[in-house]
């Protein structure tokens, strides 16, 4: 992407700028940031050379969890990736100006680095009251979005919200709310799913952009194959229970406490695609199964429709078990549970029928 | 200083400033003021500008399911949400749950307050007091003598380590893209502090940030991650297991019960060698900046919180009460089933009731969103350049306990504590005072030290050492628990719905960071008939009632003086103080009957 970037100092001579206003410009600069004029042509060489990719992140109708699973960060550290990595011209989390002055970086980062910032969505718009369930500068949200979407070189859509809608959007959805792809029709957009996504797979997703220079391969839903293309269930350290037909029935159970597969309380990881049992959270010391609580099937689209977290996965169309989420394309998480209990049946009967032909095998 | 507490005698004559958004808070809010001729601050208005309807989403669901629903209320202030609502179902179902969950929810609930206290504090707040710009001046061999005064046992503290700092600093800002710190109030004479105490303070913005996201791996041991771990109804799902079959892939064992007390060790040493001397370096150095208590001074609330013997709240550590009228003497008894105590008014909010004079208590709320603005608003219905705070002008409605508008927060449980004598917190307290005295020469009084955004500010750091010294006891209390033979953690006798009354309701309290939670529910056929939870921050910002009291923020920032105006530090500085979570305050619920308005849609 580095290619296609103007330095600052092509934007600015691009709108005119003489070379002379340039240096001037970096002088001011350096008065400014109380460097002192020695600094004057430090910045210039930074701004005629190698820029940090800026980086707008807007906020909707959301809790903030994504942001907050952003800092937790652990390779690489947020604070290298605030740093040295991206420059974050517009968070309004956690910049330091407020108001108009918010507004006016805003605008400065957008015309200035028009067609070559990345655009970060945490949370969605509501589209009902004009869009004024998410006033932002007095405005609907909506109208913040649009915009910054139209100069952006890729859109990152951070967690279920600005992928699938997530919780504002289960029924009844009161506000409207929708994810980002339906009001932005006409550009990319990166779907990193998850309530919140695993912090690493978000500076993951961040620093392959930055390293390799292109978008990360994504599935036909939009979602990078790197951290999605495989189920919980495919890599969970429970899984042997699974196939063996060894389930927690009751919480706090003697199989609870033996580490079963949760199944049979409610466990999502058979139809949620996500990267929880492989890089686990939180710089890999757990994920949900390992604390004993079953996947809630935060990554997948409409989960909090899809009946109560403790229902049992069961009967609806079957796929085949070792199908992935391109082949099951838009098939809603809902519909895929049937293999899964089928599954567990089979492996459980599997398991019985290797043990009788051990047993016969060492009986004879 | 004396509180202004009713609209009646506000000024709004003066030049109106407007502040949209408000920025390093969760969620999305607008703030207006006027300042007269001296640039003080004597109106202000404090509008939530974003509305999700959570509980309208509940109706009909399994109130087990109902923590993860809420828990998505906020992501910063993770957990507590989740907390409050099996809390709500478990009082409803009457759930006792056993003695090691009731610890681990302790352990969860703390961590996220000593999380929660130190990102806000560092990430959200210490912008509002320090200038990174002004940093690239300092010293840092001077740094570092500042650094080994104010914190002795801090190992990080030497010249090389600060120049190190300040040397990248200099490549960032030098890059010419300042990113988050682009637009700041770096030339403001509101920010006070040294070039040394500035990098220090930017050192520790950093440190901060790579200690923030090691505390809470112990929501990962116990809930499996965070943000927004996984709870229970009815205990908490991590199973205990040290010494059988299988421990070693059992969620408690003897490897992650270690990992914990590792974890609750480091928060301690940061609160001790950084977070507190900062604050109280800072709170030094802005010594005749003590405005911004607002309602502190006068009606403050606390539902009380960790409770010592499970189903005894006379044995919380920080206790439950009220003061009203500005007399800490007096602590009055909260009782949130109570319909005369806790109401919500809507005079001044984006909803209706068929009656806007009367205050409804939250089992018998009602919610339809009215978005409509004054006829004295400028600009239009979707550019409000001014708005009219004689009409509705809030997605908050206004919380009231008995009739008044209370303050709630870090700063309400610390002075309820010390005024219901609770000897840790008046020590904490105390030794905070005399150091203050001390440093700056002042003999300042606890009232008008404690009523303060400093104090505020202060208040939460003294919780955030409370609580991660007394992780530690809640440890050794689970360990015991084991040793003495009990490894029970959930209670599964009401699981299953059939097992349920026809109809319940319930209650489920916390202290969230940010002050008292309340979740009521109502259960009918083993589905959630209505769900309304009133947090902290609808107290704080909420908007003026039908009788003109103002909230918690609108009263703070009041009598501030501004060095600028069109530069809002103040305004920040007092708003951040009281950590505002804006996503948390805007929700509603829907009961039975009650229709959602039908809006268009585009």
């Amino acid at each position: 992407m580095s290619n296609n970037v103007e330095t600052f100092y092509q934007v600015m001579r691009r709108q005119g700028i003489t070379r002379r206003s340039f240096m001037k410009y970096c002088s001011l600069t350096a008065a400014a940031l109380g460097l002192g004029p020695s600094f004057a042509p430090q910045i210039a060489h930074a701004m005629e050379t190698k820029q940090r990719t800026p980086v707008i992140w807007l906020h909707g109708l959301e809790c903030t969890c994504c942001s907050e699973s952003f800092i937790r960060s652990a390779h690489p550290l947020v604070k290298d990736v605030v740093l040295s990595m991206i420059s974050m011209d517009y968070n309004d989390l956690l910049m330091a100006s407020a108001g108009h002055q918010a507004e006016a970086a805003l605008e400065t980062s957008m015309e200035n680095h028009k067609g070559n910032y990345i655009l970060a969505v945490e949370g969605n718009p509501p589209l009902n009251e004009d869009g004024m369930f998410c006033i932002s500068g007095g405005k609907p949200f909506i109208e913040k979005l649009k915009k910054a979407a139209e100069g952006a070189k890729a859109i990152i859509a951070w967690g279920s919200c600005a992928s699938w809608g997530c919780v504002q959007a289960a029924r009844p959805n009161p506000t409207q709310a929708v994810p980002i792809h339906k009001v932005i029709t006409d550009k990319p957009i990166i779907k990193v799913p998850g309530c919140p996504p695993i912090a690493e797979v978000m500076t993951g997703v961040i620093t392959y952009m930055l390293t390799f220079d292109r978008l990360p391969e994504l599935d036909r839903q939009g979602r990078p194959k790197m951290f999605y293309s495989q189920r919980i269930h495919d890599k969970c350290y429970r899984r042997p229970h699974f196939d063996a037909g060894q389930f927690v029935e009751s919480w706090d159970d003697e199989n609870a406490r033996k580490g079963y597969c949760l199944y049979k309380v409610g466990c999502k990881g058979p139809t949620t695609y996500n990267a929880c049992s492989t890089v686990r959270w939180n710089e890999g010391i757990s994920f949900p199964i390992q604390a004993g609580h079953g996947c809630i099937g935060c990554s997948e689209d409409g989960f909090w429709d899809q009946g109560s977290f403790y229902d049992r996965l069961t009967s609806i169309n079957q796929f085949g078990i070792e199908e992935n989420a391109d082949t099951v394309g838009m098939t809603a998480a809902g519909v895929v549970g049937a293999g899964i209990a089928a599954h567990a049946a089979v492996s459980a009967i599997k398991q019985t029928t290797q043990r009788k032909k051990t047993e016969e095998e060492q009986n004879s | 200083m004396s509180s202004i507490l009713n609209a009646s005698q506000l000024d709004a004559s003066g030049r109106r400033v407007v502040v949209d958004p408000v920025t390093r808070i969760e969620g999305h809010m607008r703030c207006e003021v006027n300042v007269d001729d001296q640039n003080i601050i004597r109106n202000a208005v404090s509008t939530g500008t974003m509305w999700r309807g959570l509980e309208v989403i509940l109706k009909g669901r399994d109130p087990r399911d109902a923590w993860a629903f809420v828990e998505r209320i906020c992501g910063v202030c993770t957990g507590t949400h989740a907390l409050t609502s099996v809390r709500a179902v478990e009082d409803a179902l009457d759930i006792d749950i056993p003695y090691n969950a009731h610890l681990i929810r302790h352990l969860m609930d703390k961590t996220l307050q000593v999380h929660d206290h130190i990102v806000h504090f560092y990430h959200l707040h210490a912008l509002d007091w320090v200038n990174p710009v002004n940093a690239l001046r300092a010293d840092p061999r001077k740094t570092s003598e500042l650094q080994k005064m104010v914190s002795p046992s801090n190992p990080k503290s030497s010249p090389g380590y600060f120049s190190d700092l300040q040397n990248r600093l200099k490549k960032f800002v030098s890059g010419g893209q300042l990113g988050i710190f682009a637009n700041g109030y770096w030339d403001n004479p509101a920010y006070k502090l040294s070039p040394e105490a500035d990098l220090m303070a930017v050192a520790h913005y950093l440190e901060a940030l790579d200690m923030q996201k090691d505390i809470v791996k112990i929501h990962t041991i116990f809930g499996g991650k965070n943000p927004h771990p996984n709870y229970l109804v009815g205990g908490v799902a991590c199973a205990i297991n040290l010494n059988d079959t299988g421990s070693a892939g059992a969620p408690v064992n003897m490897n992650s019960l270690n990992f914990v007390l590792q974890r609750i060790k480091e928060a301690q040493a940061f609160v001790e060698q950084v977070y507190l001397p900062d604050v109280l370096a800072i709170a030094s150095s802005y010594k005749d900046w003590l405005y911004g208590g607002g309602l502190a001074s006068e009606n403050l609330l606390s539902f009380g919180t960790y409770t010592q013997t499970p189903g005894d709240k006379s044995t919380d550590l920080l206790p439950a009460g009220a003061i009203v009228n500005g007399n800490w003497d007096e602590v009055l008894p909260v009782d949130v089933r109570d319909p005369e105590q806790i109401q919500e008014f809507v005079s001044h909010s984006w909803y209706s009731y068929a009656d806007e004079t009367q205050g409804l208590h939250p089992w018998d709320g009602v919610t339809e969103p009215n978005f409509e603005l004054g006829a004295n608003t400028r600009g239009t219905r979707t550019n409000i350049e001014q708005i009219d705070e004689s009409h509705k002008y809030s997605w908050i409605k206004a919380p009231r306990w008995r009739g008044h508008a209370m303050e709630v927060g870090p700063l309400a449980r610390y002075i309820i504590a010390y005024a219901s004598g609770r000897e840790y917190v008046q020590e904490q307290v105390n030794r905070s005072l005399s150091a203050f005295n001390q440093n700056t020469g002042l003999n300042v009084g606890l009232k008008p030290f404690l009523a303060s955004t400093l104090g505020r500010t202060l208040a939460r750091a003294l919780e955030c050492q409370y609580c991660a010294d007394t992780m530690e006891d809640d440890w050794h209390a689970l360990v015991n628990n084991i040793k003495n033979g009990d490894t029970a953690t959930a209670n599964t006798e009401k699981w299953e719905p059939s097992t349920w009354p026809k109809e319940a309701k319930g209650v489920g309290i916390n202290e969230a960071p940010r002050g008292a939670l309340g979740h009521w529910i109502k259960i009918k056929d083993g589905k959630i008939d209505s769900y309304q939870a009133v947090v902290p921050t609808t107290w704080n910002a909420s908007p003026r009632d039908n009788e003109g009291n103002i909230g918690a923020y609108e009263a703070a920032l009041l009598n501030t003086p501004m060095e600028r105006p069109d530069e809002p530090v103040e305004i920040l500085r007092t708003l951040h103080s009281f950590d505002p979570c804006l996503a948390c305050s805007t929700h509603v619920m829907s009961p039975e009957g009650q229709e959602i308005t039908q809006v268009k849609i585009r």
